[in-house]
């Protein structure tokens, strides 16, 4: 237990501490060597290296040098990145190996270890986080503490500010004054569908009932994002403090944070954090004396996509099969065993702090006229720069894409960026500028969702996109409702038709009325919205799904069944290097001469078009 | 990255496990799903003993129970093989070429995904993002991420497991 | 509290409902049909099927009619365009994943799909495709299900789980895979199932339904050899015309009897005199161990379904069960020794089918204990449902039928005998008989009001020759398990507790005619059979089982005392520890 008094001490000191961290001419002679230890940079040997970097200082008995795991950089493409700080000397891509380098070149020597500098795209090396592209467009409130903090050392969140927040809504703060600074923020739901947090608060406090619940939608299921993930392993007392401040404020004392099992390590420091919150009697009874009590209780999920609507995730805590509850009546009004309770997703509840400390004013200048704040995406696909940003509401995709993602790989073309994950739409090349808000996404038929943001090259077949994304609805589906049970089969057996040369022109036809009953029919968003990459797909591409159903004829030669795949003779330089990729042998050509593809041996696997460097593929 | 297989030969006794398992959970009906989560990590599946046991435990019919764990796709029912190989198909994955992973790798075990092949060396899984799409195309085999994968990384990985299992044999 | 009215539109009418209501039921009061398949009113009501949509305006997507309920100002259409097509294409959905062979259905001509389908001329599919393939499960002697028919409404679900408390069938797999089965899909026959049946009764199509036993009964009456009796329970009377499109409620004793006379019974008796004999047992019986305060509360076993539940989940309270065989078995059992003896016939060519309105019958007719001598107390068990169907494969115009007698010396019953079909029943005609055994009168009062009526538990005290006795009449197994909860926990001060395992009694039971969900919804079915079984009881000149002439002559003449050797030996059983999952894990 610590007395208010113990944590501002603790504030203080730390702070002062961690000034390195944040302030590259701190006045210090300790260094902090920062190894990400997101997911991303874990699968590629991270822990190993944090322990080559402690292993080796102890035995160097180099002292003051601190080795500290951070959560996610955000620049996932570059990892593992390790960070030395206060200088902000910036590691891309490092191998258990490179730590004895590291150690002897930079910290007893004092140099820089040039050939693990990370370089941009334009191949500049980058003398700090700072001076790359990727960050210069980005501005991070929910990912603030991401990769600056020790997630598993709750003075490291305290130092930041953390809990301060807490501390002033239960000082001076009546619920109500909290939730109008939440509405006031302009705070929307970041979960995907924008529906207002501040509303939300205000209709669960307003329900009527003892016994309420505050919920984290942590079931992140999006395949390819990852933004929920990156804050919990490396923030997740933010999320907490969110919690505690949103049970102050409807009235609850209990708080569930249901997260995916398959995230093992954000279910590690958020048990950590729990952990260490109850220590300082953060969480429990009476906290900071203000009289009012609050606990949270981690809910593994067990692997369901449709448990990331709050209905479905209800049951699931309740301990049944993840199947969505017919709405209305709401979770404010009725949800866990039938108690109004509040949900929020991650990201939204890491917003909250930062909103009660610098203000709702403060909040709502950043951004568009509806959509205030920033949103973080995890950007992925053919995209320079694989990872996490976090933007300005209204930043444009050519921003996102060009100016943050670096571009696309192998000089291919932009063909198109997918947000909302397979809830939501593709936008096409003629909207790269439209700004990324709720209502302008929604417009061109995509949505903001959670954050999945996903960049194709002119490679990607858009049917088969369809279908891709189908085909996950179909394996989601709850089979709950028949338009999403058997509709969404439907859809993708049409589908499927089509990709495989068996389709006809009316088929288009049949998957458009499908998919627009589907729609207006299901219980759920998840069924309600599986149609949706099928329409925008339908809307901006549709010249493919005919090629497709009149033509028999895939031009990206993705649709194995319709493709032949050919080298373009006076494209060909003879490198030899789509040979070298073929999985079964069936290019022919020796040294420089132009390379032929044996259309009988050809599995269709589009290898070679990937890999030629001359567009010579098709 | 062999992971051991606890085939659970108790039929009609309880083991240690599910008594420590009673012993850390109240007999209350939300706490199915996170029991079935520990069986599921200790055993490498939901033995329907164990079904059973938690049917008498947390008074649910065995129907809900089986209900349930056929419902996530976490929970399986028969034990997982030796390597379990997971190909992640999702999005940042797929549109770099993790389908040609994993229609290679079908190919060459001749078993589906979610199936395991005779010898019970190979269980063949999709993901959806193992949160490496940094690396992406991935996929784990027993949980060790294989990152920028391709159809040859995946040949010749393959190739490893298989002539070091000949070995063995 | 006074009730809050809310003013809404439907279909541009102004209408007044109470808050609270369903959109669905406030429309139907206006008199607009909304289609529904998945809603069973008070059972399942979860908006999964999606015929029900409505348009709401100012809402995102369709409304749920069956679920989401009126407020102030809502205006609702019900059948645009948009919504039509909706519905046409969700039943297009459904059908493209269900077996189209209505020709060879058992609920072809009363299945709610194919009414569904023929009032949205539905002459052909708009999205086939692949369909889910199923096993049919026909091992038990009770039910079949054949879930190539189902369409994933769970009203059977709701009610094995959510009204019986059962829980033996549940939705399994998830997305296009999902289906409704038992724990590892095995037979209904090796999981907890009671085979009471209920879930046929929910089911709209041809998924579930009984096992039938026409064929083997066909086949006797073809047989010169065999010596063919019916006997037919309480209930089946009051339902059986309803199969040919008589009033829910009449009475048609006397065509049945004619028909069956038809199809070619040698005999035809009537149950309710084994109902006779089963109080003469049972009351005899529980006032034996009242006398002695011997393992009370004594329950009454006539129920198979609810003995079958006891043995798998209470097995330390079967104590309390009377030993008591149930009517049918009691007077399969007369049948084949007194009757044949008095008339002759030699027993093993005595044939005797129950017409019962219940399939865990099938089940108990076949338990091993139900048999004397070798031979079985009864050989074939059918519906109300499969006798309807053998009248009408012998072209019979069942409503144009005279009326005729059972079959006499077997066929005088009591009034007492006739209620034993509906909850309360056996409980009301135990009690006539003991208290004039423990008074030694005959009494007057015999109407039990106290145990009448729906109510899933009754209890109530009764005065009898100066002692208090405490009785509860149960029906439904999530009721029953409520008892058996106060007597294991020591928590029960009844004397006597009668058990049924359908809500309502075996006028409800699973052997019944199939009501669909609207008219489940609009009629309470269960009074109306139960009023025609009260008043038949009315109308009797004997309504009490021990004066039954009929019944005296064979104690006198045969059994001796209730109680006795002989009566024990033909009229008793005993039961065991059953086990809920019977099969390896």
């Amino acid at each position: 237990m610590k007395t208010l008094e113990e944590i501002h001490e603790i504030r203080e000191e730390k702070r002062k501490e961690l000034d390195l961290r944040v302030n590259t001419k701190a006045d210090t002679r300790e260094k902090h060597i920062l190894v990400c230890q997101g997911t991303g940079c874990t699968s590629s040997k991270s822990p190993e290296i944090l322990e080559n970097f402690r292993r080796i200082l102890k035995e160097k008995n180099i002292e003051n040098v601190r080795v500290i795991k951070t959560g996610c950089f955000g620049l996932c493409a570059k990892g593992p990145i390790v960070i030395i700080r206060p200088e902000d000397t910036f590691y891309a891509m490092v191998t258990p190996e490179d730590c004895e380098e590291i150690i002897q070149t930079h910290i007893v020597e004092g140099k820089r270890v040039e050939r693990l500098l990370c370089k941009d795209i334009d191949g500049k090396i980058v003398n700090s986080l700072d001076e790359l592209n990727f960050y210069k467009k980005q501005k991070r409130i929910a990912l603030k503490n991401c990769g600056v903090i020790n997630p598993e050392d709750i003075d490291e969140y305290i130092a930041f500010n953390g809990y301060k927040a807490l501390e002033r809504v239960l000082d001076v703060m009546s619920p109500e004054e909290v939730i109008e600074v939440i509405s006031k923020s302009g705070l929307r739901g970041r979960g995907g569908a924008g529906f207002p947090t501040g509303k939300k608060w205000e209709l669960t406090r307003a329900s009527k009932g003892k016994q309420k619940y505050v919920v984290c939608n942590a079931d992140e299921g999006d395949p390819g994002a990852f933004m929920d993930r990156s804050i919990l392993e490396g923030d997740p007392h933010s999320v907490l403090e969110a919690m505690i401040i949103a049970g102050y404020s409807i009235g609850a004392n209990k708080g569930y944070i249901y997260v995916r099992a398959e995230y093992p390590i954000a279910v590690k420091r958020l048990d950590i954090a729990i952990k260490q919150a109850r220590d300082y009697g953060i969480l429990g009874k009476n906290i900071f004396g203000s009289g009012f009590d609050f606990d949270i209780e981690i809910r593994l999920g067990a692997g369901a996509f449709v448990c990331g609507e709050e209905t479905a995730l209800l049951e699931s805590i309740e301990g049944k099969r993840g199947q969505p509850r017919v709405k209305p009546p709401y979770p404010a009004e009725s949800g866990l065993w039938g108690k109004p309770t509040l949900i929020n997703n991650v990201e939204t509840y890491a917003n909250i702090a930062q909103i009660i400390l610098k203000g709702a004013d403060w909040f709502s200048s950043i951004g568009t006229e509806k959509s205030k704040g920033t949103k973080v995406f995890a950007l992925g696909g053919n995209v320079n720069n694989i990872g996490l940003v976090e933007v300005p509401m209204g930043t444009t995709l050519r921003e996102i894409v060009y100016d943050i993602g670096g571009g696309i790989p192998n000089g291919r073309d932009f063909k198109a960026a997918q947000t909302g994950g397979p809830s939501g739409g593709c936008i096409p090349k003629e909207h790269l500028d439209t700004p990324i808000d709720y209502e302008s996404l929604k417009e061109i038929g995509s949505m903001m969702g959670s954050g999945g943001l996903i960049v194709m090259d002119d490679t990607k077949c858009m049917v088969s996109l369809a279908k891709f994304y189908l085909e996950f609805t179909v394996s989601e589906s709850c089979g709950k409702c028949t338009p999403c049970r058997i509709g969404t089969k439907r859809m993708l057996e049409i589908l499927e038709n089509l990709c495989n040369g068996k389709g006809e022109e009316i088929d288009i036809y049949r998957l458009e009325t499908l998919a627009k009953n589907i729609q207006k029919s299901s219980i759920c968003g998840l069924g309600q919205s599986a149609p949706n990459p099928v329409l925008s797909t339908l809307n901006y591409f549709r010249e493919e799904f005919k090629e497709h159903a009149i033509d028999k004829v895939c031009r990206t030669a993705e649709c194995k069944a319709l493709a032949t795949i050919g080298i373009d003779e006076e494209k060909c330089k003879g490198c030899g290097l789509c040979q070298k990729h073929c999985p079964v042998n069936a290019i022919k050509g020796e040294g420089r001469e132009k390379r032929v593809i044996d259309q009988s041996i050809c599995i269709k696997c589009g290898t070679c078009i990937a890999t030629c460097p001359f567009h010579a593929i098709n | 990255m062999e992971k051991e297989n606890k085939q659970c030969d108790c039929k009609n006794k309880k083991d240690e496990f599910l008594e420590k398992l009673f012993e850390e959970y109240l007999p209350e009906k939300d706490n199915l799903i996170q029991m079935l989560n520990e069986v599921q990590e200790h055993y490498g599946y939901v033995p329907m003993h164990v079904q059973k046991e938690l049917s008498e435990y947390l008074k649910i019919p065995m129907a809900e129970i089986y209900g349930v764990v056929t419902f996530y796709s976490r929970f399986s029912l028969e034990p997982q093989g030796k390597y379990k190989i997971s190909v992640c198909l999702g999005t940042a994955c797929f549109v770099k070429g993790s389908q040609k992973i994993m229609d290679r790798l079908t190919d060459r075990l001749k078993i589906g995904p979610g199936e395991t092949t005779k010898d019970g060396l190979f269980t063949i899984e999709q993901t959806r993002c193992v949160g490496a799409c940094g690396l992406a195309p991935v996929f784990t085999i027993n949980g060790e991420v294989y990152g920028r994968a391709s159809v040859q990384k995946l040949d010749q990985v393959l190739d490893e497991l298989i002539n070091k299992e000949k070995q063995n044999a | 509290m006074e009730e809050e009215i809310v003013t809404l539109t439907i279909d541009g009418e102004t209408i007044k409902a109470k808050k609270g209501t369903t959109i669905l039921e406030a429309a139907k009061h206006a008199g607009i049909d909304i289609p529904t398949l998945c809603f069973l009113k008070d059972i399942n009501e979860v908006g999964d099927c999606r015929m029900c949509i409505v348009e709401v305006e100012g809402r995102r997507g369709f409304a749920t009619s069956c679920i989401q309920t009126v407020e102030e100002g809502m205006v609702v259409h019900t059948h645009t365009p948009n919504v039509l097509e909706a519905r046409r294409t969700v039943l297009d959905l459904i059908i493209s994943n269900h077996a189209k062979d209505c020709l060879t259905c058992t609920r072809s001509g009363n299945c709610e799909l194919q009414t569904l389908a023929t009032k949205f001329n539905v002459l052909h599919v708009e999205y086939p495709g692949e369909m889910t393939k199923h096993k049919i499960d026909d091992k038990s002697p009770a039910l079949v299900r054949d879930f190539n028919k189902c369409i994933l409404c769970r009203r059977c679900v709701a009610t094995c789980k959510n009204i019986q408390g059962i829980g033996a069938i549940d939705c399994i797999n998830r997305g296009f895979e999902s289906c409704i089965s038992t724990v590892g899909d095995h037979s209904l026959n090796d999981v907890n199932c009671t085979f009471c049946g209920q879930c046929i009764e929910a089911c709209p199509t041809g998924a579930l339904h009984e096992k039938e036993s026409i064929k083997e009964v066909w086949a006797r009456l073809k047989d010169p050899e065999s010596y063919v009796v019916a006997q037919t329970a309480p209930s089946i009377r009051v339902a059986l015309g309803e199969e040919f499109g008589m009033d829910i409620g009449t009475n048609v004793a006397g065509k049945m009897v004619t028909a069956l006379k038809r199809l070619g019974f040698d005999k035809v008796f009537d149950t309710n005199t084994g109902a006779d004999f089963t109080i003469m047992e049972e009351a005899n019986e529980f006032v034996e161990r009242f006398k002695e305060n011997n393992t009370l509360p004594m329950m009454t076993s006539c129920c198979p379904g609810w003995v079958r539940y006891i043995e798998e989940n209470y097995p330390e309270l079967l104590p309390h069960l009377s030993s008591c065989k149930s009517p049918h078995q009691m007077f399969g059992a007369l049948i084949k020794s007194y009757y044949a003896k008095k008339e002759n016939i030699d027993p093993s060519k005595i044939y005797v089918v129950s017409i019962m309105p219940c399939v865990a019958k099938k089940f108990e007719a076949i338990r091993p204990e139900m048999q004397n001598d070798g031979l079985y107390d009864v050989d074939g068990v059918i519906t109300t449902r499969e006798l309807s169907r053998m009248i009408k494969q012998a072209n019979i115009e069942f409503t144009k039928l005279e009326d005729s007698k059972f079959d006499d010396p077997m066929g005088e019953a009591t009034g007492a005998g006739a209620i034993f079909g509906t909850t309360g029943g056996v409980m009301e005609a135990a009690l006539r008989t003991a208290q004039d055994i423990l008074t030694g009168e005959d009494l007057e009062k015999i109407d039990f009001e106290a145990v009448r009526g729906g109510k899933g538990i009754k209890k109530a005290t009764v005065n009898i020759a100066g002692k208090e006795i405490k009785v509860v009449a149960a029906s439904g197994l999530k009721n029953a398990r409520k008892i058996l909860e106060e007597i294991k926990n020591g928590k029960a001060d009844y004397q006597f507790v009668e058990i049924m395992a359908c809500p309502g009694g075996c006028i409800m039971g699973g052997g019944q005619p199939i009501k669909s969900a609207k008219i489940r919804s609009e009629v309470d079915v269960r009074k109306l059979r139960a009023n025609a079984l009260y008043s038949i009881d009315e109308k009797s000149t004997i309504r009490k089982s021990h004066e039954n002439p009929v019944l005296q002559k064979i104690y006198k003449d045969y059994l001796g005392k209730p109680g006795g050797e002989l009566a024990h030996k033909l009229l008793h059983t005993h039961y065991e520890k059953r086990e809920k999952y019977n099969f390896e894990t």
